[in-house]
């Protein structure tokens, strides 16, 4: 049930995207087309899942012992930007083509604030080990649901009539908005 | 020449904005500025670990590996970041606790890898300071303003003192998420409205 509650605040009620803000970047520049970012979004989730472990196994067994504190943010990235590096391959030797279509976002995952910050939260929050991972990979569906939902608005939106100095970014930034305003709704769910 | 070091400087403030323009550090960008204050402390945190690092990298880009370059400009700015994170919180620790976890974050700002990969890391020293230095200007100047509208919009005050003289009634959801994607969205629409008329277009 613990885990359960983990899982959905990290979803739904504290969304990555749309309360913390974290994960902007590709959440602007990749949702353009539903089936590219749902793979973005699944791509991100196993980074993620892999992230939360790894970095608690060194957080708990290689900074906390040995008084390695400052070094956090140094050692998290670096676990970040290895585990991009697999999926990188990994992608490119499955699926030639959903390599072509994530083309430059696939190492900007990197940079993607949303799993350093998810590791930061994590290591704040004094997770034990499972609760980290059911954290990630629920932060990594929440990050899914979002930028899949507005994949899905966008696809929809290249038939409106949009004013010109609102095409493109403000527009997008605009139902981000709107999005944030009904995942505002799920904030009495639960107590976290 | 002078005029090309001008242009280095120059660019980040309007024409490759990083925030209008550009759209890069956006999750800063809308997540602390709630209040001026937030806002500037922000876009001061970021300019120092990216005028740090474009001065590092711009010095040692000759002995870089290509294929490892992406790493070592990203521990590179984590060091930095390191660095601003602990001083902010031993000087002004209220600003410190008010800006959370977003301080750690710039580790993960993408307009500061952004500046490593297309202009540090092929132009020499002085140039990269002059880059990095205009691009913190726009990007401190894009985080005031956003962090002033919202702040005057949403509790009425900025900086802390009270400027609307109850002639509105506050919009409370301006300080909250829905708030930042809204008025960005608003801000930068007005930004390419403006730059459009006055033909500043390049």
């Amino acid at each position: 049930m613990e885990l359960f509650l983990i899982f959905l605040a990290a979803t739904l009620v504290n969304n990555f995207v749309l309360t913390y803000f974290l994960g902007i970047c590709p959440f602007l520049n990749v949702s353009d087309r539903l089936d590219s970012s749902f793979s973005l979004g699944m791509a991100t989730t196993f980074v993620m899942t892999m992230t939360a472990a790894v970095s608690w196994l060194i957080n708990n067994f290689l900074l906390i012992p040995y008084n390695f504190h400052y070094l956090e943010y140094v050692s998290f990235i670096l676990v970040i930007a290895s585990l991009v590096q697999l999926v990188e391959m990994f992608i490119h030797k499955v699926s030639p083509p959903l390599y072509e279509a994530l083309g430059i976002f696939l190492p900007l995952i990197t940079t993607n604030c949303a799993i350093l910050g998810m590791a930061l939260f994590a290591s704040m929050r004094d997770y034990t080990f499972i609760e980290t991972l059911v954290y990630g990979f629920g932060a990594g569906v929440g990050f899914t649901l979002a930028i899949s939902i507005m994949a899905g608005i966008r696809e929809r939106l290249q038939l409106a009539d949009v004013p010109w100095p609102f095409r493109g970014a403000p527009i997008t930034l605009l139902i981000a908005g709107i999005l944030a305003l009904a995942f505002m709704g799920f904030a009495g769910l639960l107590a976290v | 020449m002078r005029r090309q070091y001008w242009r280095d400087f120059a660019k980040g403030i309007w024409e490759q904005n990083p925030v209008f323009k550009q759209l890069l550090g956006m999750c800063p960008v809308l997540a602390v500025t709630n209040t001026a204050l937030n806002g500037l402390s922000m876009g001061l945190a970021t300019a120092f670990v990216l005028i740090s690092s474009s001065i590092i990298v711009s010095i040692i880009k000759g002995f870089i590996p290509r294929q490892v370059r992406i790493p070592s400009y990203i521990v590179i700015i984590a060091t930095f970041v390191t660095v601003a994170d602990l001083v902010l919180a031993a000087l002004f620790p209220e600003i410190s606790r008010a800006l959370g976890a977003y301080v750690p974050l710039i580790v993960v700002n993408c307009l500061i890898l952004s500046r490593q990969e297309s202009f540090a890391s092929d132009h020499p020293t002085h140039r990269a300071f002059l880059d990095a230095l205009g691009m913190s200007a726009g990007f401190t100047f894009a985080l005031l303003v956003l962090s002033s509208v919202r702040e005057i919009l949403g509790v009425g005050e900025l900086f802390g003192f009270p400027v609307t003289m109850g002639l509105f009634r506050d919009w409370g959801v301006m300080i909250l998420p829905a708030g930042a994607f809204l008025s960005l969205g608003v801000l930068i629409g007005l930004a390419n409205y403006t730059t459009h008329k006055l033909g500043w277009e390049s």
